[in-house]
This record gives C-alpha cells, structure tokens and sequence, in this order.
C-alpha cells in the first residue's frame, strides 16, 4: 500500500510515453505530454508526504506542529508553471503545423528526412 | 512499436527498482524541509512555509521558474505570428462582434463573475505569505477574470481591454521587477534576493519582508504573459487562411 | 563579490526591459541592448574565471549561509572549469547576435529578448551549485531555444524540426525531475555538495543507481548522445545559422557538463569503488556516438546537418574524456570542448555567409558557387584542419591528451575511434570545400536535401559578404588557433581538472567555507611523438573521405564495400525520419539500455 503512489507515478509515466510514441494527433501528444508531467508531480508530493502532518501553513496551527515537507511543495509549484508553458509553446507549434500541412497528423509532416 | 515496448518494459523494471529504494510512503523524514518549515515564522513572521520557501529561501530558483514563463509568453508570439507574412489577413477580424456563447445564461453568469474574480485574484496574490496561494495562483486567477469578458461578450472586447502591447509590458515590468527587488537585495542587505524590507507581524498583511512585494511582481507577470499566450491563441480564430474562402 | 548573481541577473533585466518598451526602440536599439549585456556578461564571466583560478567561489542567494552544515538556501559554487564555459557561452553570444545583424530582419525585439534569456539560462547553468537550480536554469536555455528554433515560422520544417526538439528534450527534463525527486528522497536535500556527503555516507542500492541513471540519461538527451541524439539535426537545420553557433558551441556541451558535475560532486563518493566498469559503459556510448555522428555526417548534403551531425560525433569525444572520469581526461576534454566549441561556431559562421551570399544550404546545389568566395572557402578549410585536430589548434592539444589518457587506462583501442572521428569530419568539411569552392565531383546528383531559403533582404544576391559576418568567423577561427597556442593554457586547464574532478573539497568549500587548498600547478603537455603520427592519420583518413564520398557515385572500384555501407547508411537514414513518436520511442530504448548497463556496472 505504500508504495502505490510511486507505482502510479511509474505508470503515468510509461503510458504518456505510449501515447506520444503512437500519437496521430498533435493535440493529443501533447496531452500525453502532459500526464508524464503529472507523474513528476505525484512522484514529488508523494516523496515528501508524512503520516499525520499538516499543511505546512502556521496560519492557524502552532509552529510546534509536524507538517509536509513544503520544499516539494515548492518544487512542484515551479515545475508545474515550467510544463505548463512548454506546453503553451508546444501547442502553438501544432497550430502552426495545422496551417501550414493541413494536418495534426505527426505521420503527415515528413519535411525533414536523413 | 517494438523498439518501444522493449525500451518501455526495461524502463518500467528499472524505475520499480529505483522507486522502492524511496522511504515507504508516509515516512519521510527529510531534514531540509523540516529546517525551512521551523524557520519561517521565526525569521520571516509569515505563516505560509511554502510561499517563503518558494520567494525567499529559494528565490533564485522562482526567479527563474517567472522567467521561463516569460520566455514561453514571447516564444508564442514569435511562432504565432508568421502567417501575417504570406496569408491574407481580414483587415478585421472576422465577426468579431459575434458574441463568444449562445446561451445568456452562461453570458450573464460570466458578467456577473468577472469582478469578483478580479478581487478573488487580487485576494490571493497579496495574501500568498500567509495562507495557501500567492503570485503564481492569484496571477491565474486574475487571467481568468479578463476570459471571463471574453465569455460574456466577444472577440472584440477582449482585445479592447487587452491590447497587446500592454499586456507585453506588464509581463515585462512584472519580470523585470523581481529581478529589480533582486538586486535591490544586493544594495540594501548583502546578498542578491535578501529580504530587505522589514518583517512586521506574523499573521498580518505587511509581514515576510518582500515576500509579498514579490507575490505581486510575479502575479502581474503571470496575469500577462498567460494572457499573451492565450489571446494569441484565441486570435487564430478570426484569420484567413491560405485558400478559405 | 557580486559578480556571479549579476552574470544571470543583467541578461533577465535586458530582456524584461526590451519587453517592457517593446518596440519604441526600434531594431537597432534592442540589438545595442543585447549586445552589450552579452558583453558585460561576458566580462563578468571573464573576472569569475580569473579570480577563481584554482580555488572555488561560493556564493549564498537571499543571504542564506548554511548552518551547522546544512545548506539552506540556493548557491552558486563557481570554479574555473565553470566559469571558463560560462566565458565561451557568452562570448559566443556576442559572436551570434554580430552575426544575426546581416543575416535576417527582425521585427520587433523578440530576437533579442530569447537570445539574452538563453544566454541567462546557460550561464546560471553553468554556475550553479543546487540540484533543482541547475534543473531551472536547465529549463530556461531550454525553452529558450525551441522558440529560438522555431523562429523561421514562416517554413514548413521549422515547425516539425522545433517540435521534435521541444518534445524530445522535454522528455529529458522530466527524466531529470524523476532523478531529482528520488535523490532527494534519499538524500532529503537538494545541494549538490551536501548530497554527495548524504550518499556516501549511506549504502548503495537501486535508487541511487536509478537516480544517476536517470539525471545522467535526462542531461544527455540535451547533449544528444546516441540514442537520444535524433532532434538535434532537425533543430539545427531550421533554426538561424547564427543561433546555430550558439546550439553547437554551448549548448550541447553543457549536457556533459552537468553529467561530470554530478558525478564528481555527487555520485563519484558513493560509487568509487565501482567507477571502472562506469567507464566502460560511458566510453561505449560515446564512441557509438562518435562513429554514428561521423558517418552520417559524411553522409550529409544539407550544411547544416552535416556540422550538427558533426557536433554528434564530438559530443561522443567528449563523452569519451568524460568517461575516463579522470582528471586527465577531464582537462583533455575541456581543451577539446572550447577549441572546437569556437571553430563549430566559426564553421556555422561561415556557413551563414555562404547563405547570405548564395542563397542556398544545399551542398550539391551549391557545386561551383563558391568560386568567387575565397576568403570564405579559406575559413572552412581552417574549419576543416580544426576538425582534423592538426597543430596548432587546440583540437590537437585535447585529442592528444585524451589519446595519452585512453593508454593510460588501458583503452588504448578507443583511440581508432577518435582518428577515425575526426577524419570523417574534416573528410566531409574538406569535400565541401572541393564540390563547392572549387567545383569538383559529379555534376549529375540531384540535391537530396530540402532546399532552404533564407529570406532575403534586398531581391538577388549580395555582392559582398558583410564585415560583420566575416570577421566573427574569422576571429573565432583565430581564437580556436589561439587556444593551442598561447603557453599556459594546457597548466590552467589541468589545474582547473584537478580542482573540478575533487569531489570532497568542493564539499567542504561549499558547507563549511573552508577555502580549497591551493593546488600545486599542474605540469605543462606536450604532445609526444606519436600524437603527431595520429593527426597526420586523420588528415590522411580525412582526405580519403572526401575523396571517396565525392566521387564513388559515379565509380566502378568501390562497389560491393560501397553497396554494403550504402544500404547499412540507407537504413541510418531511415530512422532519421522526422517522425516525433519515433524519436521518443528511442529515446525510452535508451533510457533502459543506459539504466540497465548503469545497473550492472555499478552494483
């Protein structure tokens, strides 16, 4: 039981990876690209996490209280903002491959070869 | 295909193998975050160990982090905006009075919503220090309250309230105003990202030094980039393109 | 005592600043503002290099100093290895944006707003002493350089080359998060000489050997070792050539970089005793790179393939000295990096120039065109001579270490590897030469690349190649020569190997404050007598190649050997499809390769 998080942060990851290596539409891939991401974020938060602690704000509990660990916390927060505008520039990347080859098909691009 | 399934099945087995090594679930006793937690009220009078560790114990790394959605704001406008070259652009965008939604139930909720959403937004990146939230989250939220204008009426009032330029300017300014209380950390305190300012009182709105100054540097940087990088997307709409009509 | 923070803070306050204004500067005015960040940059870069010599510069953000030992806040731990790419990275910015100026227009300031955040992003990269913060500015070059890559939107291959980068290496980065997440686990902190000190104080079990496996695997995808190495042709042949110079004089090597500094920071405490068989495994992939990046680099007939899949082949040389894990090989390879990182940027240069002047990127179009281009033609043959690793380049000093080094470990074979790297190179820069400038070879191939146009500025061609793009190329070139040149440089690179490869003092430096004690200086090289025999090998082999792959279309002699390698290069080529979900596919092979030959040499 224990080590489920890690198992489903395991297999969120290999499955985003099955969806861009099989992907027929831009879109779509970088969904995929997006569950990889979110395995990270499991993986992070369930690294840091501790049986019977609080959120790490004192605002209302004594600072003698055990929390979570809120550097994963942060972590996360900063990787959540990085995937989230690679995925921006992803996604107008495919705005522009569907205008230029009329396609989000990523079989259909072919331009560059060798 | 098989070329994945092989490498997907020998990394599946290797990643198990690495994650059992991981302290069981619940058990984690890693001493950093226990140190920044125990630090903050005392140090910093703020009461959000997580909003202190992002903006002051480790600022460089937000620094960062604001500006690499700073660099995806300005990429997105460098790859969005080749097609003005060789498609016909309406000299307007097309039916740009249409109105975005059909049902005015969802028109009036989304007129009803965008104010408060303005204050909720407001709310949470100024209180980042001492409950959950911050620059980040309030900067989203403000982002929001102007796509609600866009619901309730259309493409139009959009770019009214947000014109390009301006928003630009406000990432700009928000970007650049982190990096400037940065350095204001090298004039005033000794080091680059030093909390300068005076820490107050825990738990009141003034406290954490410039922790709350950064909250709101990053919230307007937020607020515009994604802003940008939305109503570029959203511009696509109403363009010509190449053999349409 | 501010210099390090501001070498990363002035290029964000630049392009903060352009956005801000936008575009009431005008064009020259954003590109006075990049150029002179860069350069201040760069003289701040230049002052960190000197000043740490042969000690190390720590440097606490937000004044957090650590406590009883443990680090606290985010540092930059600065030494001369360091601070010298640092140096290289900026320096070869200022060559790039000189060289942008001519080559395209560029409306508004977002040109210079990405080059000044890629050239934060390297530099922080190159400085910085915390895990995550390494991971950050990793992030930033990164997504930097995909809207770099992409910036000529306006053609068809821009966007699939740009994807295929953007996709591949964020895969990457997240193989890095995955790393970073498990040893912090473990290690419960996040600087890097602290979890070398956590690591080897504990036993060594799966996730250890995982967590290295998937940072080194995560950071290799960015230095495009095989098999990751498919996005990197793509992306440089449709990004600009002058952010080409940048991809392939710094960016690809800062991969490496990361890997050597986790490893001797880090890892190497925990692993020691099994270092012998990692040595293996890393020479392995870098010579599969090396060979694979040469051949299909001689196999090129669009430029700028040809020099990325060059870079590929020295990306694999370099991985090589990396894997001696060796001071030696350390200060081999950082010579060899910054003399060819400088004679790349030159080549990429040059080949701007041919751009600009010919319109054209394709080699067998271009036969004959070069013939009213001398100086330019002079440049690539100096190129050439880099590649090939003659004296008295500074590719010369680093190849003849390694070489010396590869003996001294007992891989003396590998050095076949290394000639016959450097001879395909400089084999197919040399056939350039002869097809283009002097206008040798069958006139009868179709050109298989795609062709490439840049978009000119007035209508036809130039009449002449513009100052700044020329003296760029040449001074580079002369900086390459330089390098191997000046006495004292082979001193100062071993010093700063002996103080980079020192896992346990950097530690102390870092936690405890206590100053590195200072190293002797190291002895001078000299490359001995056989060092010379090699390079004349390679200029022999390189010859040959050029020959040979120049004419055999239309020969008689070479055919069954030439059908053989023809159809094992035809199916090379196949995998090189463009096709995004086959590169990623690869990608994941070779992350289970990697982990799989980490796990058995380590444990």
């Amino acid at each position: 039981m224990s080590f489920l998080p890690y198992a489903v942060a395991a297999w969120l990851f290999l499955v985003g990876l099955y969806g861009i290596v099989t992907s027929r539409n831009l879109i779509h891939l970088v969904v995929c690209l997006t569950v990889v991401q979110s395995s990270t974020y499991v993986l992070l938060l369930a690294v840091g996490y501790r049986e019977g602690a609080a959120a790490p704000i004192y605002a209302d509990i004594p600072t003698s209280r055990p929390v979570v660990d809120p550097v994963v916390a942060t972590l996360t927060l900063t990787d959540v903002v990085v995937e989230a505008t690679v995925a921006a520039l992803l996604l107008s990347l495919a705005v522009q491959a569907h205008r230029r080859f009329g396609t989000l098909d990523p079989d259909e691009l072919g331009a560059l070869r060798g | 295909m098989s070329v994945f399934g092989l490498g997907a099945a020998g990394t599946a087995a290797l990643l198990v193998w690495g994650l059992a090594g991981l302290p069981s679930f619940g058990d984690f006793e890693g001493a950093y975050g226990q140190l920044l937690a125990h630090l903050t009220v005392p140090e910093r009078h703020a009461t959000s160990a997580v909003a202190v560790s992002t903006f002051d114990f480790r600022g460089l790394d937000t620094l960062g982090e604001e500006f690499i959605l700073f660099t995806a704001a300005v990429g997105v406008l460098v790859l969005l905006r080749g097609q003005r070259a060789d498609e016909t652009v309406a000299a307007e965008p097309m039916h740009p009075r249409r109105p975005t939604a059909d049902s005015r139930t969802l028109r009036s909720i989304a007129t009803a919503l965008a104010a408060p959403v303005l204050v909720l937004g407001a709310y949470v990146v100024s209180h980042g220090h001492l409950t959950p939230g911050g620059g980040f989250q309030g900067g989203v939220i403000l982002m929001t309250a102007f796509l609600l204008v866009y619901l309730a009426g259309s493409h139009l009032h959009l770019a009214a309230i947000r014109p390009l330029s301006a928003m630009e300017g406000a990432e700009g300014v928000g970007a650049a105003g982190f990096a400037l209380i940065g350095v204001g950390g090298i004039i005033l305190a000794g080091a680059f990202l030093e909390n300068f300012l005076g820490f107050g009182t825990t738990g009141n709105l003034v406290s954490g030094g410039v922790v709350p100054l950064l909250n709101v540097s990053v919230g307007i940087e937020v607020m515009g980039a994604i802003l940008v990088i939305v109503g570029e997307l959203l511009d696509q709409r109403f363009l010509v393109r190449k053999g349409d009509r | 005592m501010e210099t390090a923070p501001l070498a990363v803070a002035i290029p964000l306050l630049g392009a903060g600043g352009l956005a801000a204004v936008a575009t009431r500067l005008g064009r020259a005015g954003a590109e006075a503002v990049a150029l002179a960040a860069a350069v201040a940059v760069t003289a701040l870069c230049v002052a960190l290099l000197v000043r740490t010599g042969s000690g190390l510069e720590v440097y606490w953000f937000g004044g957090w100093e650590p406590r009883a030992g443990t680090a606290i806040g985010v540092s930059f731990a600065v030494d001369a290895i360091g601070a010298g790419l640092a140096t290289l990275v900026s320096a070869l910015m200022i060559a790039a944006l000189v060289v942008m100026w001519r080559y395209r227009e560029t409306e508004a300031p977002h040109f210079q707003i990405l080059m000044l955040l890629f050239l934060a992003g390297m530099v922080g990269f190159c400085l910085s002493g915390d895990l995550f913060n390494l991971f950050v500015f990793f992030e930033l070059m990164s997504v930097a350089a995909f809207a770099l890559a992409g910036f000529k939107v306006e053609e068809d291959e821009a966007v699939e080359g740009s994807l295929n980068f953007a996709v591949t290496n964020t895969i990457g980065s997240f193989l890095v998060l995955t790393g970073i997440a498990l040893v912090y686990g473990r290690t419960g902190t996040l600087n890097l000489a602290q979890m070398g000190g956590a690591l080897e104080a504990h036993s060594v079990d799966g996730l250890v050997v995982m967590a290295f496996a998937l940072l080194a695997a995560g950071f290799l995808v960015k230095a495009a070792v095989v098999p990751f190495h498919f996005w990197l042709a793509d992306a440089y042949a449709v990004a600009p050539t002058p952010v080409c110079l940048l991809f392939a004089g710094a960016m690809s090597e800062l991969g490496l970089y990361a890997v050597a500094r986790i490893w001797f920071d880090c890892f190497a405490g925990a692993f020691g005793p099994e270092a012998d068989s990692l040595r293996l495994v890393l020479i392995v992939a870098g010579s599969l790179t090396a060979l694979l990046g040469a051949g299909m680099c001689l196999a090129q007939d669009h430029l700028k393939r040809l020099l990325a899949f060059a870079t590929i082949a020295y990306v694999g040389v370099f991985l090589i000295g990396l894997g001696l894990l060796t001071a030696e090989g350390i200060a081999g390879a950082a010579i060899y990096v910054v003399a060819d990182g400088l004679g790349k940027a030159a080549l990429f240069a040059t080949v701007a120039i041919i751009q600009h002047r010919r319109r054209r990127v394709s080699e067998l179009a271009l036969r004959g065109q070069g013939r009213a281009l001398p100086f330019t033609g002079a440049l690539l043959a100096l190129g050439a001579l880099s590649f090939a690793a003659l004296p008295p380049f500074g590719t010369f000093l680093g190849k003849s270490m390694l070489e010396d080094e590869l003996v001294a470990t007992g891989y003396g074979a590998v050095i076949a590897v290394l000639i016959a790297t450097s001879a395909l190179t400089a084999g197919a820069v040399l056939r350039v030469i002869a097809r283009v400038f002097l206008g040798w070879g069958p006139a009868a191939d179709r050109p298989r690349a795609t062709e490439e146009e840049t978009k000119p500025e007035e209508e036809g061609a130039p009449d002449s190649t513009p100052a700044v793009m020329f003296v760029p190329a040449a001074l580079l070139l002369a900086a390459a020569l330089a390098i191997g040149l000046i006495p004292g440089t082979t001193e100062a690179f071993r010093t700063a190997a002996e103080r980079f490869v020192d896992g346990p003092a950097y530690g102390r430096a870092v936690l405890d404050g206590v100053s590195p004690t200072g190293l002797a200086t190291a002895s001078s090289y000299s490359a001995p007598a056989h060092s010379y025999l090699y390079a004349a090998l390679g200029l022999l082999g390189a010859a040959c190649a050029a020959a040979i792959s120049l004419f055999v279309p239309g020969g008689r002699w070479l055919r069954t050997p030439a059908r053989l390698l023809g159809s094992a290069g035809t199916a090379l080529r196949g995998l090189h499809s463009g096709h995004v979900g086959d590169y990623v596919a690869w990608l994941v092979l070779g992350v289970a390769l990697l982990g799989g030959s980490f796990a058995l040499a380590l444990t």
